[in-house]
């Protein structure tokens, strides 16, 4: 009762306080954000329209092709996916599919063990021990080493060890995001209370098994960050497998269409399937997990 | 006991610390020495070599395709720099503002962010190559006639198109993030002063929004300064290098072209370059950030 009496108060105070310059402010900010609406639907066509193409293009035949805007732009006279299939078969679509999901998987998995391992011993010594400090910036200062000058080198070395495949190609991604996410990871360790590992202890766990049992679940924010961010590092680079894996026969979904650009010639409706097909996963994930990956590249960007 | 168990603790940091260090020398920084080791020689990628002392780096100097990769890659990465920061300026303080349909046209913007450099390059590639050529001859518009990418003079501003309509999206998400961080009473107090928009942007969001500016500023430039995806969908260097960036110069050259010597020399010069504007951007910043 006495809740109705205030907010019956409220609404009255609030009406005859000042009628005319509260409407029009009402009025006014729901004009600009109508208009800022405008604007940024309009400015969605630039992002919009090349993926429209994209689309129109894969489903037409080379027929419908004509010189002018319409025959590329126009909607196909049937949706046919007969050049789905023929990318799928020249580009051998699903093996570098899986090629690529195992190359972005396994990154993921062992970019998550090994860095957020290195990142809660530095993060727990650091304050401590110079030397945990010095190994941080070490590892940290990495990130100012571009592949340019990495990559000769590696193709060297990646050969000599065996490792000019897949397996190479997954360890280099390991290597590559170590800086970045051995900073995130050793960062978050201030959110994570000493007391956690000091309770375990006194209950006599190891370590080792403190880590794997409480101190790695309760770091789960910082794994899906780097996870995001692994992934989508990972899922589109081109120039490591290019020059890692060229002696291989194996190639990964990017690969794929920089090595059978030129047998698409000028078929251009096969060449917009393959590459439709080629972005398809990625965009599936991001309608699907939109927040989570807006998310982590936000938080990663800001805390890095 | 005690000091059984504070050593046993120690060694776990040790062992979870060494397959990160390991990887890292085995990985990073032993190519780095040897990349840097080979840039004092004049080995082609094959066969035998000797030492040429500092004649790599001083070639570099005279060779005026290195020094045209870094006029474009600079001339690149500043104008777009600019560009992206700008254009994501202004289209987080849209997203941020109060308006319908937000997290949807966020979830568009962000959109270029997931989509791979090369593919994105082919699908523009097509429509610099065709698309406004047609809409050029349509409207009788002169200079839109011939496709972009053929033209030595303008080439490098279509791969800019490509490289700005991806980046915006990541730079977006982090003004955004910045501008969350901004408490909304800091604004209530300006609306009674009556501020107008322009000296609320400049004396209350700028300010407050600083650090995002550096780490956008130095997160886009060293981005756009290792360009080589939309190089390669693109142009592959052409017409006549004239977009040649200096990754894929670097690659060019230093894998097929024999120069494995010389180009490391040009990879250690880039590295140094890396790193001497980083650290300038972040010192000018941060005075930036304490004057205001």
């Amino acid at each position: 009762m006495s809740d109705k009496m205030t907010g019956v108060a409220n609404t009255v105070e609030a009406v005859t306080g000042n009628i005319p310059s509260k409407k029009s402010r009402i009025s006014k900010s729901k004009v600009s954000s109508a208009i800022i609406t405008a604007f940024l639907i309009i400015g969605c066509f630039t992002i919009l329209f090349p993926l429209y193409m994209t689309i129109i293009i894969a489903f037409k035949s080379p027929a419908e092709m004509t010189n002018d805007i319409g025959g590329a732009l126009s909607f196909p006279q049937s949706f046919s996916f007969d050049n789905f299939a023929e990318a799928i078969r020249v580009t051998d679509f699903w093996h570098s599919l899986a090629n690529s999901v195992i190359i972005t998987g396994a990154s993921i998995v062992l970019s998550i063990i090994i860095h957020s391992m290195a990142g809660y011993a530095i993060g727990r010594n650091m304050k401590r021990k110079k030397s945990f400090r010095l190994i941080y910036f070490y590892i940290v200062s990495g990130m100012f080493v571009p592949f340019a000058i990495l990559m000769m080198p590696l193709v060297k070395q990646t050969a000599i060890l065996g490792l000019d495949n897949m397996f190479g190609v997954i360890i280099l991604y390991t290597v590559f995001y170590m800086p970045m996410n051995v900073m995130l990871y050793s960062g978050y360790m201030k959110n994570i209370p000493l007391a956690m590992e000091e309770a375990a202890d006194i209950d006599g766990a190891s370590a080792w098994r403190t880590y794997w049992t409480i101190i790695f679940p309760m770091m789960k924010p910082m794994h899906a960050t780097v996870a995001v961010l692994t992934a989508l590092g990972t899922w589109n680079d081109v120039m490591t497998p290019l020059v890692i894996m060229s002696g291989s026969e194996n190639t990964t979904l990017p690969l794929a269409q920089l090595n059978f650009q030129t047998q698409f010639g000028t078929n251009y409706n096969l060449a917009f399937a393959s590459y439709l097909l080629a972005l398809l996963p990625i965009v599936i994930l991001y309608l699907i997990c939109q927040k989570q990956i807006i998310g982590g590249v936000a938080n990663g960007a800001v805390k890095g | 006991m005690k000091s059984k168990k504070v050593l046993s603790r120690r060694m776990t940091f040790i062992l979870m610390l060494a397959p990160a260090l390991i990887l890292f020398i085995v990985f990073n920084t032993i190519p780095l020495i040897t990349g840097t080791m080979y840039s004092f020689t004049n080995y082609k990628g094959y066969g035998s070599f000797e030492f040429v002392g500092l004649r790599n780096y001083i070639d570099l100097f005279s060779d005026t395709r290195v020094w045209n990769s870094y006029l474009f890659t600079f001339k690149y990465a500043i104008v777009g720099t600019l560009l992206v920061n700008v254009i994501s300026l202004v289209l987080a303080m849209g997203l941020n503002s109060k308006i319908k349909m937000k997290n949807t046209l966020r979830g568009v913007y962000f959109l270029p962010n997931v989509l791979g450099g090369l593919v994105v390059g082919y699908i523009f590639s097509f429509i610099f190559t065709y698309i406004i050529p047609a809409v050029g001859s349509a409207l009788n518009i002169g200079f839109l006639e011939n496709s972009i990418l053929a033209s030595e003079e303008y080439a490098w501003i279509g791969v800019l198109v490509v490289g700005v309509w991806q980046s915006v999206a990541m730079n977006t998400i982090i003004y955004i993030s910045g501008l969350q961080t901004i408490p909304g009473d800091i604004y209530e107090a300006g609306m009674i002063d009556g501020v107008t928009p322009w000296q609320k942007f400049r004396h209350l969001t700028l300010p407050m929004l600083m650090p995002f500016v550096t780490t956008n500023l130095v997160l886009s430039t060293k981005n756009m300064l290792m360009v080589f995806d939309q190089i390669m969908a693109l142009t592959k260097g052409g017409p006549a290098q004239s977009t040649e960036s200096i990754s894929y110069l670097i690659y060019k050259n230093g894998m097929d072209g024999g120069q494995f010597g010389f180009q490391s020399a040009n990879a250690v010069m880039f590295f140094v370059v890396i790193v001497a504007i980083s650290i300038f951007q972040m010192v000018i910043t941060n005075k930036k950030e304490e004057q205001l």
